[in-house]
């Protein structure tokens, strides 16, 4: 059953990722985060007698490492400043600040942070300023929760003990935010999911059929141009048994991941094969799919059928 | 040895902000590789090395650029690379492949969805990791924090910065393939609030999503593909630190390194008459026409620049492109691509074309 590729509008939903990175620091910036965890700031002297601020790993000169590091600031002087009024998710204040190049006491070089001077207004280059320190370091540039004008009155200063530091590491935490957009082959896809149909698109120069569909054959680098209802058969040209547990996961393992070419289709996709025993799978077992509540094919699982023979999916390997 | 490799085509997509496109490129990309293949009557089997820029970062997913190769028809598998950065830098590795002879003819494309993503916020993550990143500093915030050093050190002032914008605006009315365009005035730009003090809305390249295409051959095919070949006379990129504030962000000692490697200033060859620059921000055009020793002899952006359309690893390249199509047209004897990469204008590419090989 086939028809041409019907013209509808993208799927398109919000989609957030996150995920940590949890980075090693080099011997200096080692030194200079367990300062920041007890509220000191160092400098690095160069090769050319500057000290900077933050500190280099290797002079950018002579490509040496520096030998001690020096204590420099706390306090500094806005060398440059851009104004935020509406701040950026994970930015260091969520009320308007400013961005500023600071130059601490003691550094020839700056340092880029925010400064809560309240209005833009109040900002200006020479702005004399202070560090003001996360209640409870971490060993992370974020010790330093911004900087603040000097001639403001001064706050608390924070007494917290710091969390649990690990020397030599810094943990960053990222989340990102896009509005993803579905191409119109994913699109048609997703919707036949959800009525309980299988649609792939067969390529019009070279006739193969592509489930997902991709869109463009990569063989051909045309567009696809027809659209084409699959059976929820097909055969299981590879797999692997899945033995390690992740954070997240939702079968326990041992668990089959395999590689299905349903019949009809000339690629096969990745899904699971659930409903025996992992050592039981096999290349060319035959599988059926099961749907899911919510408009998805939630696993695929044996049919009982005689194997297939290698040749009718050698070509897919 | 150099003006052995000539660029023959060029095409890039509408610069636009396309709600129905995937972060792949593809939808983007198939119609300029038919342009470019039905201007030099190549098929992609003719195609011995391709070479892509683009970002996970800002696709949102990880090996985003391989969909993108469905486009270039890949089966059987083809000579392919990609860099995560602008396709100016994949033309470079491109131009590597044909001088050492390992490809007659070369494609080089890039591609970016910058409207589905927070693109000054996701620029934050080129940024120092241990030290920067960590802050989120937005690429508006960060380049804003040039201009004002600019600003105060008496180098150009805010109607300076509004007159470029003003000119790019102008000239990009020829040109349909800019996403802003259109006759106003500075005076009437400065009225305007601030996005980012000191930088305004016109001061930055605007948001839109976009891909270019650039091929390029050797000698001895450039001649029948390209009535008139853009020869690739020097083609050089520098790095300036990636310690913000150790660098001395008023001058840009990595454009002006690459522009004498390539030979941009060369007292032998023709003078330049068009030089296209990616400058995202409008005082980075003053910088860069000063780092690259451009002088009133040359027609800058004519197309109107990145600030009339800047799409994510495809402008730089498309910048190159522009350069040589004014090149192949018979416009301009010699001209001048540029492309930059990082905060505040850390890494530049320079490529000089001319009508003539040499």
């Amino acid at each position: 059953m086939s028809h041409p590729v019907a013209e509808s509008a993208p799927l398109r939903a919000p989609l957030e990722i996150e995920f940590d990175y949890t980075r090693s620091l080099g011997p200096v910036l080692s030194q200079f985060m367990a300062a920041l965890a007890e509220r000191r700031i160092l400098g690095a002297r160069g090769a050319d007698g500057r000290v900077h601020a933050p500190p280099f790993e290797y002079d950018p000169v002579s490509a040496e490492p520096p030998g001690d590091l020096v204590p420099v600031g706390p306090e500094g002087t806005v060398v440059s400043w851009s104004w935020m009024p509406e701040p950026l998710a994970g930015q260091p204040l969520a009320k308007p600040f400013a961005w500023a190049l600071i130059r601490l006491d003691g550094a020839d070089t700056t340092m880029l942070h925010a400064v809560d001077a309240g209005s833009a207004a109040a900002m200006r280059t020479g702005l004399r300023v202070r560090p003001r320190w996360a209640e409870r370091p971490a060993g992370s540039i974020r010790d330093i929760t911004c900087f603040e004008p000097c001639d403001g009155p001064a706050g608390a200063a924070p007494e917290g003990e710091p969390r649990e530091v690990t020397p030599g590491m810094t943990i960053t935490p990222v989340r990102l935010h896009y509005m993803h957009t579905a191409s119109p082959g994913e699109t048609a896809y997703l919707r036949g999911l959800a009525e309980g149909r299988i649609l792939g698109q067969r390529c019009g120069v070279c006739g193969q059929v592509y489930v997902p569909p991709r869109g463009t054959c990569p063989a051909d680098g045309v567009p696809t141009s027809e659209e084409v209802e699959l059976p929820e058969s097909g055969t299981v040209t590879t797999f692997c048994i899945v033995n390690v547990g992740y954070p997240g996961q939702k079968v326990t393992p041992p668990y089959v991941a395999a590689a299905v070419l349903l019949d009809g289709a000339d690629i096969a996709f990745q899904h699971l094969v659930l409903g025996c025993n992992p050592a039981a799978a096999r290349m060319g077992m035959r599988v059926r799919a099961v749907w899911g509540e919510s408009g998805s094919i939630s696993h695929f699982t044996p049919t009982g059928e005689p194997d297939a023979d290698y040749e009718s999916y050698a070509r897919c390997l | 040895m150099s003006s052995e490799v000539a660029v023959v085509a060029f095409a890039q997509s509408p610069c636009r902000v396309r709600e129905d496109a995937t972060t792949s490129g593809v939808e983007m990309l198939v119609p300029i590789f038919a342009e470019v293949f039905g201007a030099t009557g190549l098929t992609r089997s003719d195609i011995g090395f391709w070479c892509s820029g683009s970002s996970d970062y800002l696709a949102g997913r990880a090996f985003s650029f391989v969909s993108a190769v469905d486009a270039i028809g890949a089966v059987p598998p083809t000579m392919e690379s990609h860099v995560e950065m602008d396709a100016a830098w994949a033309l470079y590795e491109a131009w590597a492949k044909v001088l050492t002879g390992e490809a007659e003819i070369a494609l080089a494309y890039g591609f970016g969805k910058s409207s589905g993503a927070e693109l000054r916020r996701v620029l934050a993550l080129q940024l120092d990791p241990y030290l920067l990143a960590p802050l989120w500093p937005d690429s508006v915030s960060v380049a804003a924090l040039q201009a004002r050093l600019g600003l105060e050190a008496g180098r150009w002032t805010e109607k300076d910065m509004a007159e470029v914008a003003a000119r790019s605006r102008a000239a990009a009315r020829s040109n349909p393939d800019a996403q802003v365009s259109g006759a106003v005035a500075a005076a009437e730009l400065l009225e305007r609030p601030y996005l980012a003090e000191p930088l305004r809305a016109h001061d930055c390249a605007p948001v839109g999503d976009g891909a270019a295409v650039v091929i390029i051959a050797s000698a001895a095919r450039a001649r029948e593909l390209c009535e008139r070949p853009a020869w690739i006379s020097g083609f050089a990129h520098q790095v300036d630190s990636g310690s913000l504030g150790a660098r001395d962000l008023l001058s840009v000692p990595s454009a002006a390194g690459a522009a004498r490697a390539a030979g941009a200033g060369s007292v032998e060859l023709a003078p330049l008459e068009v030089a296209e620059l990616h400058a995202p921000f409008s005082h980075q055009e003053l910088l860069l026409r000063e780092a690259l020793g451009l002088g009133d002899g040359v027609a800058v952006n004519p197309s109107g620049g990145a600030l009339c359309g800047n799409p994510m690893f495809a402008a730089g390249l498309a910048r190159i492109g522009l350069a040589a199509r004014a090149v192949m047209s018979g416009r301009a004897g010699r001209a001048l691509g540029h492309a930059t990469s990082g905060p505040a204008l850390q890494q530049n590419l320079v490529c000089v074309l001319s009508g003539e090989a040499s």
